[in-house]
C-alpha cells in the first residue's frame, strides 16, 4: 500500500463522509459548508488524476465563488428550522433504497470487469504542463465551444441581476421620449383675466394679515 | 495501485448521494440545489478519470464546460430562489404549486 493509495483512500472517505452530511444536516448553512469540505476533497482527488488545472479551477470557481453564492441566500433567507424537521424522514427509506440500488449496481459492473482494460494509467514526465495542454486545446480545437461557454456566462448573469433587481420606488429619472414629445400645450396656459387695482385694502384681505 | 473502476466507483457512491439527497430534502429548495451540485461533482470526477486513464486532454475540457454551465445554473437557479423568496415569503417547494404540476 504506497502513499498514492493512502491519500485516494483518505480523500475518497472524506469526500463521501462530506456528502452524506450534504444531505443530513439539519442546517443549510452547515449542508453548505460541508459541500465545500467535498468539493475541496474532491479537488485533491483530481490532483491525484493529473487533472492539476481543473483541481485547482473547483477549488477557486466552486469554493470560491458559488458556495459564497450559495452561503449568502441561505443566510439571507429566513429559513423556518422547525418546519424543515416536520416530515423529513418521510422520504428517507425510498431515498436510501434508490441510492443503495444505484450504488449496488455500479460496484457490481465496475468492480467485476475490468474497466481501463488492463492498460496502466498514462504517466507524464515531471515537465509536462497540464495547464498548457489545456490551453491549448481550448484555445485551437475547442475555440467555438469556449466562446459559446462565455457567451452563456454573460446571458447567465445578465439573467441573475434582471431577475433580483428591484426598482426603486422613489427613485427619480428622466423619460427620454416624454420630454421630446412634450407640446406647449401640457406646460403652459394662458387665462385672460381683467386687471385689478393694487390697494392696500385688497392686499391685507387677499393675504389675510389680522390688524 | 488504483485502478480506474475505483475513481468510477467513488463517483458512483458521490452520484447516489447526491439522488438520495434530492429527495431527502424535498422541502428545502436550497438543499435540492446543494445535491444537485453533488451529482455534478461526481459526473465531473468520471470524466477526469476516463480522461486520465485513456490519456485523452478531452475528458478535461468537458469538465471545463460543464463547469461554465453549473455555475450559471446555480447563479439562475438562486435567482429564482430569491426572487419566490421575495414573493412567497417560503421556500418550501411543496408551497409553490400554483401552477398545480
Amino acid at each position: 500500500m504506497n502513499f498514492e493509495t493512502v491519500v485516494f483512500y483518505v480523500f475518497a472517505a472524506l469526500t463521501v463522509f462530506a456528502a452524506l452530511r450534504v444531505i443530513t444536516a439539519r442546517n443549510p448553512v452547515h449542508a453548505a459548508l460541508f459541500l465545500v469540505l467535498a468539493f475541496f476533497s474532491m479537488a485533491g482527488i483530481w490532483i491525484l488524476l493529473e487533472a492539476e488545472f481543473l483541481a485547482i479551477t473547483l477549488v477557486l470557481v466552486y469554493v470560491g465563488a458559488v458556495m459564497v453564492l450559495f452561503l449568502f441566500v441561505v443566510m439571507m433567507l429566513d429559513i423556518n428550522l422547525v418546519r424543515m424537521r416536520e416530515g423529513l424522514w418521510r422520504w428517507v427509506p425510498f431515498g436510501a433504497v434508490l441510492a443503495g440500488l444505484l450504488v449496488f449496481e455500479m460496484v457490481w459492473v465496475l468492480g467485476s470487469s475490468d474497466v481501463s482494460g488492463g492498460k496502466a494509467a498514462v504517466r507524464h514526465a515531471a515537465d509536462y504542463s497540464n495547464t498548457k495542454e489545456l490551453g491549448r486545446l481550448i484555445y485551437t480545437e475547442y475555440v467555438y465551444p469556449f466562446e459559446i461557454a462565455a457567451a452563456i456566462l454573460l446571458v447567465a448573469m445578465v439573467a441573475a441581476i434582471a431577475l433580483t433587481s428591484r426598482r426603486r420606488k422613489d427613485a427619480k429619472s428622466q423619460v427620454i421620449p416624454d420630454q421630446i414629445a412634450v407640446s406647449k400645450a401640457d406646460r403652459l396656459r394662458l387665462i385672460k383675466m381683467p386687471a385689478e387695482k393694487h390697494t392696500r385694502e385688497k392686499l391685507d384681505s387677499t393675504t389675510g394679515v389680522a390688524r | 495501485m488504483i485502478d480506474l473502476s475505483d475513481f468510477l466507483i467513488l463517483g458512483a457512491v458521490v452520484f447516489s448521494t447526491g439522488v438520495a439527497g434530492i429527495l431527502f430534502k424535498q422541502k428545502n429548495i436550497i438543499n435540492m440545489l446543494m445535491a444537485i451540485e453533488l451529482m455534478l461533482l461526481a459526473v465531473n470526477t468520471n470524466f477526469v478519470a476516463f480522461s486520465h486513464y485513456r490519456g485523452d486532454p478531452a475528458g478535461q475540457i468537458f469538465v471545463f464546460f460543464i463547469l461554465v454551465v453549473a455555475a450559471a445554473e446555480a447563479a439562475i437557479g438562486l435567482a429564482i430562489v430569491v426572487l419566490l423568496f421575495r414573493n412567497r415569503r417560503t421556500i418550501e417547494v411543496a408551497d409553490w404549486s400554483e401552477l398545480k404540476g
